[in-house]
């Protein structure tokens, strides 16, 4: 694959979509939408609740077809590459993915070994630490907080390190001042780095990013 | 693509294990059914024999069917399906592992307490070896089948009934073949027949099940 071996990464177009559109039911949530995420480049995702942000998450990753267009990965179709796609995205939805009856140790370790990216016990205590939740790593979930859950779940992100793609959903939402800068540096790394990130919130939390691209889908999308 | 595969297996054991009352609904669900059948006919050892198989095995199916909804319904819910299906290892391999440990859990305890069972209905030794016999390669080709059912009714209302009209029509031949291969053996005849037609069924649905399933979940979580 490509490898930029320079530091200039912007010629290198990551994620790409080209006229992409998606129907909830009878509604059109957006049309036509395009846009090309080069190395480096930190996406925001922005709009209302309803307006189709999730959806266009959903279909990024390859998880939802889109009812038009399609999502390209270093020019190839997402769900042609399928697993070669996947092996290079870590994708946090609104929904933690913790098992409520598993410890916030092996809810890591065990959901990195599902994901095809196995680490070690240590790796996954190194990584709950960074999110400051080391001492409830082996409490299981059911007994955290929203916050803490929250933190087990973005752990993943000090982990997939080598990822190239992250996207991420709402990933701001129920953590404190503390995770929330966390989150900031980790972010501001993995673009350094040459990572691409997608992500939506409503917050506007300030991320250091030489390239930065918004996609607006505006209000509560059209009745058509 | 191994150590993904162990890891799924050892994931839900290690739930099940942290959640046992689920596990044993479906045994104690087992051994009530089959229970209550005597009590109900009355104790002619006659008919109780006559009857034996098919009661003990149509409760298998009702007992391995009552788990089935349990299979991916709770990782939907908690958005770990959706890691899975991101999953750099293939999906199919997830699905055969948790079918796997379904299997472990709510199949193997039935066939280890088929003979207990079969005792109650004076069942004579070579026939309880192979109603356990016949239920150790027939629950698992319940669960492979059963693994569709429940992928394609992910996320629907009411899908345990929707769930049990899908996969019992398709449970019909394990259960004519598993009935047939204990009343065979009860008579003093050969029952290697029932058991290479039920093999086959197993290699089938072992290879084709998994497969089928992990469409099926693409398609109902879009």
């Amino acid at each position: 694959m490509h490898n930029a071996g320079c530091h200039d990464f912007t010629d290198w177009i990551m994620l790409e979509a080209a006229d992409l559109a998606c129907v909830r039911g009878e509604r059109a949530l957006f049309s036509g939408l395009a846009f090309a995420a080069a190395q480096g480049t930190l996406l925001r995702v922005a709009g209302a609740n309803g307006s189709g942000k999730t959806s266009l998450l959903r279909i990024v990753c390859g998880l939802t077809l889109p009812d038009h267009g399609e999502v390209r990965w270093q020019g190839a179709d997402v769900r042609a590459l399928r697993e070669e796609y996947w092996k290079e995205l870590v994708y946090i939805g609104h929904l933690n993915a913790i098992k409520d009856d598993l410890t916030g140790v092996e809810n890591l370790e065990i959901g990195a070994a599902l994901g095809g990216r196995p680490i070690t016990r240590d790796a996954a205590l190194t990584a709950l630490e960074r999110f400051g939740i080391a001492h409830c790593a082996l409490l299981p979930a059911r007994v955290l907080s929203q916050g803490q859950r929250r933190r087990v779940a973005l752990a993943r992100l000090a982990l997939d390190a080598t990822c190239a793609l992250w996207v991420l959903d709402e990933p701001f939402t129920a953590l404190d001042a503390a995770a929330v800068e966390l989150m900031q540096s980790l972010i501001a790394r993995q673009l350094a780095r040459g990572g691409t990130v997608v992500l939506t919130t409503h917050q506007e939390v300030a991320i250091a990013a030489a390239l930065e691209q918004r996609i607006d889908l505006g209000a509560a999308g059209p009745a058509c | 693509m191994l150590r993904t595969f162990r890891a799924a297996v050892y994931r839900d054991l290690l739930l099940a294990v942290r959640k046992p009352a689920d596990v044993l609904s479906a045994l104690v669900f087992f051994v009530i059914v089959v229970s209550l059948f005597p009590l109900g006919v009355g104790p002619e050892p006659e008919l109780l024999k006559t009857i034996a198989p098919g009661i003990i095995w149509v409760a298998a199916l009702l007992a391995s069917m009552l788990s089935l909804p349990r299979l991916f319904a709770s990782d939907h819910a908690d958005g770990t399906l959706e890691q899975m299906l991101l999953s750099a290892a293939p999906l199919g391999a997830i699905v055969v592992a948790k079918t796997v440990a379904h299997w472990l859990v709510s199949g193997l305890p039935l066939v280890l307490m088929s003979p207990v069972l079969g005792l109650q209905y004076d069942l004579d030794p070579l026939s309880l070896l192979a109603l356990a016999g016949t239920l150790l390669v027939g629950t698992p080709v319940l669960s492979f089948i059963g693994s569709i059912g429940a992928a394609l009714t992910l996320g629907v209302r009411s899908a345990g009934v929707l769930l049990s009209l899908l996969v019992l029509p398709l449970y019909v031949p394990v259960l004519i073949l598993g009935t047939g291969a204990v009343d065979m053996a009860g008579a003093g005849l050969g029952a290697q027949a029932h058991f290479l037609l039920m093999g086959a069924l197993l290699v089938v649905s072992a290879a084709f099940a998994p497969w089928a399933a992990a469409s099926a979940l693409r398609i109902s979580s879009e």
